[in-house]
């Protein structure tokens, strides 16, 4: 698996009610709340954001409430994967849920700055950045979680198999 | 040797031995969700093609986010739930009139229980870790997996012991205790691990106070907070449920990733600062804050025990005039009890607005939604950026007697100052 996007980034401790806000839990319809998408940190990221565009935070990447709404809206703006130095433990396994790939790679942040076209292979573990010709290598998930991203979320992954084949 | 959060998940996935690291697949105890979550769980359930859940006995539901309906979409989403847990027959559903906030409620109808593995679509799951259960919080879809297969996996966590020691000054409670653990360590100072909190200061606390502990280690990034059973657990248990438990305890020797003392004793009335929890300061650091709002409720701050502080503190006192106090008692056994005692005519006369048991401001929903620039004092669990309302506004945690005397003032206040 292989995702090639343009860098938007932000910070440390990017929590679940800045990526969708509690009041916007109301809507079921994903494709209307994910325009409130970041709105506390800047409201103007989903007019600017393009479907295949890639995030790359800091530390603890959303931290807070278990909403899934959180990835969900990430993954309906068309955002193809989030890096981080490393994530909060719900958001982690919603995003996988769901079939938003998600990458702990430790440093990434450093040599990738927000508007860079950056390259990552799923597979081999690597993120090219096209911009400065840099590359980083991470740890690759467990297999077991790649499969469920293959599927494109758990509901596949149990529909296919029935019961979690750890 | 294991730790109790070790022997619980080992248990529950029918294996002897297992080690941090290692993924296993547990059997569901309880699984809990609410008004918010409950709509979209069906949702995904249904996408799964099954025609039941798994087990109609093992599944909570009490509405508590946004009601009672804030708005039409609220109706909407509580239609949702209210139709999939009929369609269902979930057997244990406390809808209006009998509901409470899920976490208050949930031990005190009896399905917080020892030895058990709880998940809830939310967080502050964690809470129920307070009598000595693996409790934690899961999204939308891994709950359908949950309502589907009774099953949920789990990477077993390493754990961090908190041995805090020490009598606590007076007006200083478990929320303090716990908001300068998370200043401590950070928000993600214990990603992904379990929190054990002992020592003498913990077996001194009351029940009520346990849970607010065991409420906010997700706010340091745990999996899980847990505190080993004692008989005040067992007798707090058997008087809310004849369903019988098994005891689990971390062995003496059980291996921890660090062992953290905290001195409880030198601890004063704590506040934390916009916008993560981790932002501590002491209330009388904080003194030249005015606030607009202060907000006694939720699951973290809206036991009766809180209720009974506010109003020692409230009593003969008036709100100050520029302030709204807004007092949310977490479920309809404890609102009643606050009419009985005489709490409830405490709180209109010096001011407070009471409400109906609801999460409501404390997730920028209804009942006291913060406008621009708006400062809020509350004894709820977070204070992320436009958590409460506007995003220019701002939350300040602290217990509840902190919340009431600032109330009372205007502006952050120690207890002990008024």
């Amino acid at each position: 698996m292989i995702l090639k996007g343009r860098v938007w980034k932000f910070g440390d401790n990017v929590n679940t009610d800045e990526i969708i806000a509690g009041k916007r839990l109301l809507t079921l319809d994903f494709n209307e709340i994910a325009k409130y998408a970041f709105e506390a940190i800047d409201p103007e990221f989903t007019k600017k954001v393009k479907p295949g565009d890639i995030i790359i935070a800091g530390d603890n990447f959303g931290c807070g409430s278990s909403r899934e709404q959180a990835p969900i809206v990430i993954k309906k703006l068309g955002v193809s994967a989030v890096i981080a130095n490393y994530f909060a433990r719900i958001f982690f396994r919603n995003a996988i849920n769901i079939g938003l790939p998600l990458i702990e790679a430790p440093g990434a942040y450093q040599i990738i700055n927000e508007g860079d076209i950056i390259e990552v292979n799923l597979t081999e573990g690597v993120i090219k950045n096209f911009t400065t010709n840099k590359e980083i290598r991470f740890k690759k998930i467990p297999k077991f979680l790649t499969e469920i991203l293959a599927e494109g979320g758990v509901i596949n992954y149990l529909r296919k198999n029935g019961e979690f084949k750890i | 040797m294991p730790t109790i959060t070790e022997k619980i998940l080992a248990e529950a996935s029918g294996v002897k031995k297992i080690s941090p690291g290692e993924i296993v697949n547990a059997n569901i105890d309880i699984a809990l969700t609410h008004d918010a979550l409950c709509g979209p769980v069906a949702r995904e359930f249904q996408k799964l093609g099954l025609k039941e859940v798994w087990d109609r006995s093992r599944i909570v539901v009490t509405p508590d986010h946004f009601i009672p309906a804030k708005d039409m979409e609220a109706a909407n989403l509580y239609l949702e739930m209210d139709k999939f847990v009929r369609e269902q027959g979930i057997q244990n559903y406390y809808p209006i009139g009998n509901h409470g906030i899920c976490h208050v409620m949930l031990p005190e109808e009896g399905f917080a229980r020892p030895g058990t593995v709880i998940v809830g679509t939310d967080s502050h799951t964690c809470t129920h870790g307070a009598v000595g259960a693996f409790a934690t919080g899961i999204g939308t879809t891994e709950m359908a997996a949950v309502f589907a297969t009774g099953k949920c996996w789990f990477r077993v966590p390493e754990t961090i012991k908190f041995n805090i020691t020490g009598r606590l000054k007076r007006y200083v409670y478990a929320k303090d205790v716990i908001l300068n653990i998370i200043g401590k360590i950070g928000v993600d100072g214990a990603l992904y691990m379990a929190m054990e909190f002992d020592g003498e200061t913990v077996k001194n606390l009351s029940m009520d106070e346990r849970f607010v502990i065991c409420n906010m280690a997700i706010e340091a990034g745990a999996k899980n907070g847990i505190i080993n059973p004692d008989e005040k657990t067992i007798e707090y248990v058997k008087s809310k449920t004849q369903t019988p438990f098994k005891i689990f305890r971390s062995d003496e020797n059980a291996v921890y990733r660090e062992i953290i003392p905290v001195e409880a004793d030198k601890i004063e009335p704590t506040v934390a600062e916009p916008y993560l929890p981790s932002n501590i300061r002491t209330a009388r650091e904080l003194n030249n804050i005015e606030i607009n709002q202060a907000v006694i409720g939720s699951c973290t701050g809206g036991r009766y025990s809180d209720l009974e502080i506010a109003a020692e503190i409230l009593k003969n006192r008036k709100v100050a005039s520029n302030v709204r106090l807004i007092i949310i008692p977490a479920t309809q056994k404890i609102y009643l009890k606050t009419l009985e005692t005489g709490l409830l005519r405490i709180f209109i006369q010096a001011g407070a607005s009471v409400s109906t048991p609801t999460c409501g401001p404390c997730i920028g929903g209804h009942m006291g939604v913060l406008g621009r620039g708006e400062v809020a004092i509350a004894s709820t669990n977070r204070n992320f950026k436009g958590r409460m309302g506007d995003p220019t506004s701002k939350v300040y945690l602290a217990s509840p007697a902190t919340v009431a005397a600032s109330a009372v003032t205007g502006r952050i206040t120690d207890p002990r100052d008024l």
